[in-house]
């Protein structure tokens, strides 16, 4: 009987150190590599860290899109129609970015006030909300049916401003 | 008249379905635990019933797709009038309703099968099968009659033409990944059903394991390869390039599939050495459980992702109350019944059993660190506590090291005996192996990627570690047979199943490792005349293009790609589509694929003046990661046509079969 008793304690030894093993790595490496959610209000108003890997999201501003004409550095405006923040990125942006839609930037928030991206996401549908920039909006007293509505028109805008620079 | 009531008969056939579920998951259950005989002989009609009728059902949604009823909201949602026939089939699991009424499918056809192959079993342990399939589909099937009926009507207002598929999924990788994935996670219930029968009939013998084995294996295989299709499809379809991106909805897939590895293996410590069986009930019962938490991530819409469609939260709510009452009533017939099945075997740690208990320890954390990032978020999100999202580097910190961990312990598990194992005897067969592994590892970097790469040579050391012993294994197997090919030939399908499959792996991880480490990326702004070279190759942009498909105009360029000085070149056409219906854009990417590299060119955004943004990557060892995915799928299923399992199916005689076993295992 002992020689399995002992067998038992050592397996239970073993399981359980293993288990606090794998529950420390897990904590400490998600404690690394968390990224926090900010809206533009947030970020404009300092809750959000400097230089620290952070999302944010909002919708596309009207107008606010810049390229650079010789690299594919892009400049816009993320906003919640109460604060703006500026996005830096170089690359190229997801086929369904558009003007007047939502999208979730991954970068840092530089010292000067923008936010150095290094990935921009919009969604895969159309008609989908990140849930976090539809949260954010309705943060800023806006309800879903608005900003909708709001998308709607921008996009239409924009859309006869491409058909007029196409002409 | 009748082609006009399709989808009600398609309404009324699920709602009988229903019912048949229902008298399925009672009457046998009850029949087994009240020895009934009769009340258990419900259990096979009703399960092919219960099949026939959903089959019926799902006939009639397709058949709505094909003949373009938009008067049923799922078809106006999904389909148009200008979709190619074969996209109308696949749309019809595209979206939520459609692939919900395909979960419970494939649920009734394994439910069918189980029914149709288990005519060696007991009766009331058929009849507990069954009925817990039976249980399962009545959630299924009430979920889709009340949160998610396919077959709801626009009227009066009929839309003229549909809002068409979106363009992400009119492709092959979509009309395959999701059909595989769900055989994949539905087949797990099978061997669910199979652990709650052993719980509750309170035996769980040899004869119980031989029988839950094929459908483990089996129900593996297919996720392997929906899992596989999935990255493959992210891979060309997105147009980054990336084939896993720790995205919660893949994760959801991964940790099925991890305990599930687990279950294999600890089904084959249950079958050979009678140990681990209360683990093995508990892993089957953990694996069909996070078969149902994916579902539930994936449809309830808590997910920011890819598959995300917008969603009614009441679904969610009935697929949570749906796993609770799984996991819940599972657990509680464990905690009463396990102590009656559990058996004590003892064994020495350095033997197979041991290393197979290692397998399932470190498969089992794997799937704890993967369910923590997923779930953490949501957890947090659910209290209040603020909205994050965790990256992959979090995925990458804790997987990579755990599986270089049990890479180790893999290439010493097949060497090793059941019982117990001389350490010498390993040293005797392993040192060889190790000491080329290292070497190989050490020297393959400069050959694939021209420089020395930490993480390459780690993940080489780890699949080679894999590849070797097993080619030592087949060599000491076969030395004694008169000649090589009939030492071969005598090895039985199982012992090459799991060599493909541990195969699989290693070609999988090396795959990982080249291409993670070795990829070259080039964002470049393009105009006709322009060129770039990566990786050796020119790729040069020689005119750009417009043309028309059928329900979708397209951008196209045309890029002449010449390697180094050569004088061959091929062209790669890659084109943006913007999808008319839904005045989606949509990338094609251009690929060249080849087994040690691939091309890829994907067309940005267009910048004005005639010149674009281009992606240009080159791939190495890219495609090695689906073969891997294919290998160990092809093991699962070599596995499953094993003699000893086909036997069962046409001998009556367990003395027969135990006797051919011993002898079996004493040539092993």
């Amino acid at each position: 009987m002992r020689p399995k008793r002992k067998q038992k304690l050592f397996m239970a030894l073993g399981l359980v150190s293993l288990a606090a093993i794998a529950v420390g790595l897990t904590l400490y490496a998600l404690r690394a590599n968390i990224n926090l959610f900010f809206s533009p209000i947030q970020i404009v108003a300092g809750d959000a860290p400097y230089e620290r890997q952070l999302r944010a999201g909002g919708m596309v501003k009207e107008g606010s899109v810049r390229r650079n004409p010789d690299s594919l550095d892009v400049e816009f405006t993320v906003t919640d129609y109460v604060e703006d923040v500026r996005v830096h990125y170089s690359g190229i942006l997801p086929d369904l970015f558009r003007e007047g839609q939502g999208v979730v930037v991954v970068g840092q928030l530089q010292r000067d006030g923008y936010i150095k991206a290094d990935q921009v996401l919009a969604r895969h549908d159309e008609n989908y909300m990140p849930p976090e920039v539809s949260e954010a909006l309705e943060a800023a007293g806006y309800s879903p049916a608005d900003y909708q509505a709001k998308a709607a028109e921008v996009a239409e805008r924009v859309e006869q401003r491409d058909r007029a620079g196409q002409n | 008249m009748f082609i006009r009531m399709i989808p009600e008969i398609g309404h009324f056939a699920l709602v009988i379905a229903l019912l048949m579920a229902a008298v399925q998951g009672v009457m046998p259950l009850a029949g087994a635990a009240l020895r009934r005989p009769l009340w258990m002989a419900y259990a096979r009609p009703m399960a092919a019933g219960q099949f026939l009728f959903v089959v019926i059902a799902y006939l009639c949604l397709t058949a709505s797709y094909l003949l373009d009823d938009f008067s049923v909201a799922n078809v106006a949602n999904n389909s148009n009038s200008m979709l190619p026939w074969y996209y109308k089939l696949s749309a019809v699991w595209g979206n939520h309703e459609g692939s919900v009424l395909l979960w419970s499918l494939m649920l009734a056809g394994w439910g069918y099968l189980a029914s149709r192959f288990s005519r060696e079993l007991p009766r009331d342990m058929v009849a507990r099968v069954i009925g817990v399939l039976g249980l399962v589909a009545v959630g299924f099937l009430a979920f889709v009659l009340v949160t998610s009926n396919p077959f709801e009507r626009l009227l009066p207002n009929v839309p003229s033409d549909g809002a068409d598929l979106n363009p992400l999924l009119q492709d092959i990788g979509l009309i395959l990944h999701p059909p595989m994935l769900y055989m994949g996670y539905v087949g797990f219930s099978v061997v669910f059903a199979f652990a709650i029968a052993a719980l509750l009939g309170g035996r769980l013998d040899a004869a119980w394991t031989r029988w839950a084995r094929p459908w483990t294996n089996l129900a593996w295989a297919f996720l392997t390869v929906g899992i596989a299709l999935g990255s493959w499809w992210a891979y060309y379809e997105l147009g980054w390039g990336g084939w896993w991106f720790w995205d919660p909805v893949e994760n959801a897939s991964l940790l099925p599939w991890l305990t599930g590895t687990a279950l294999m293996h600890s089904l084959a410590v249950t079958e050979k050495r009678g140990a681990f069986k209360s683990w093995t009930v508990l892993l089957a019962i953990f694996t069909f459980s996070l078969s149902l938490l994916g579902t539930f991530l994936v449809r309830s819409g808590v997910l920011t992702s890819v598959h995300a469609f917008a969603n009614d939260p009441s679904r969610g709510f009935f697929i949570l109350i749906l796993l609770g009452i799984t996991v819940g009533l599972s657990l509680l017939i464990f905690a009463l019944r396990a102590p009656r099945v559990s058996h004590r075997t003892g064994f020495n740690w350095l033997s197979r059993d041991a290393l197979l208990l290692i397998n399932n320890i470190m498969l089992v954390i794997m799937t704890v660190t993967v369910l923590m990032g997923t779930v953490y978020p949501l957890l947090l999100d659910a209290l209040d506590l603020g909205k994050i999202s965790v990256g992959p580097p979090y995925f990458n910190a804790l997987f990579v090291p755990l599986t270089v961990i049990m890479c180790v312990f893999m290439g010493l598990g097949p060497t090793a005996r059941w019982k117990q194992t001389d350490p010498r005897l390993l040293v005797k067969r392993l040192w060889l192996a190790g000491v080329a592994a290292l070497v190989i590892a050490a020297v393959m970097p400069f050959v694939i990627g021209g420089e020395w790469n930490a993480w390459v040579a780690l993940g080489l050391v780890a699949a080679m570690w894999i590849v070797l012993p097993t080619l030592r294994d087949l060599y000491d197997k076969t030395r004694r047979a008169e000649s090589f090919g009939a030492g071969l030939r005598k090895l039985s399908l199982a012992y090459w199943g799991m060599q493909l499959g541990h195969l699989g792996v290693a070609v999988t991880i090396i795959g990982v490792a080249v291409v993670s480490n070795f990829e070259i990326e080039r964002n470049v702004r393009m105009a006709p005349g322009d060129s770039v070279e990566v990786a050796g190759y020119t790729f040069t942009m020689q005119q750009l293009t417009s043309r028309r498909g059928p329900n979708y105009i397209a951008d196209g360029a045309e890029i002449e790609v010449r390697r180094g000085d050569s004088r061959r070149s091929f062209t790669m056409n890659p084109e943006k589509r913007v999808y008319i219906a839904r005045g989606m854009p949509m990338s094609q990417v251009a690929l060249r694929p080849g087994l040690f590299r691939d091309l890829y060119v994907a067309m940005g955004e267009d910048l004005g003046d005639n010149s674009w943004a281009m992606r240009v990557q080159y791939k190495p060892f890219v495609r090695w990661l689906w073969l891997g995915a294919l290998l160990m799928a092809i093991g699962g299923v070599l596995a499953v046509v094993d003699r000893r399992y086909r036997r069962l199916a046409t001998s009556r005689d367990p003395e027969d079969s135990a006797r051919e076993d011993t002898a079996r295992e004493a040539t092993a």
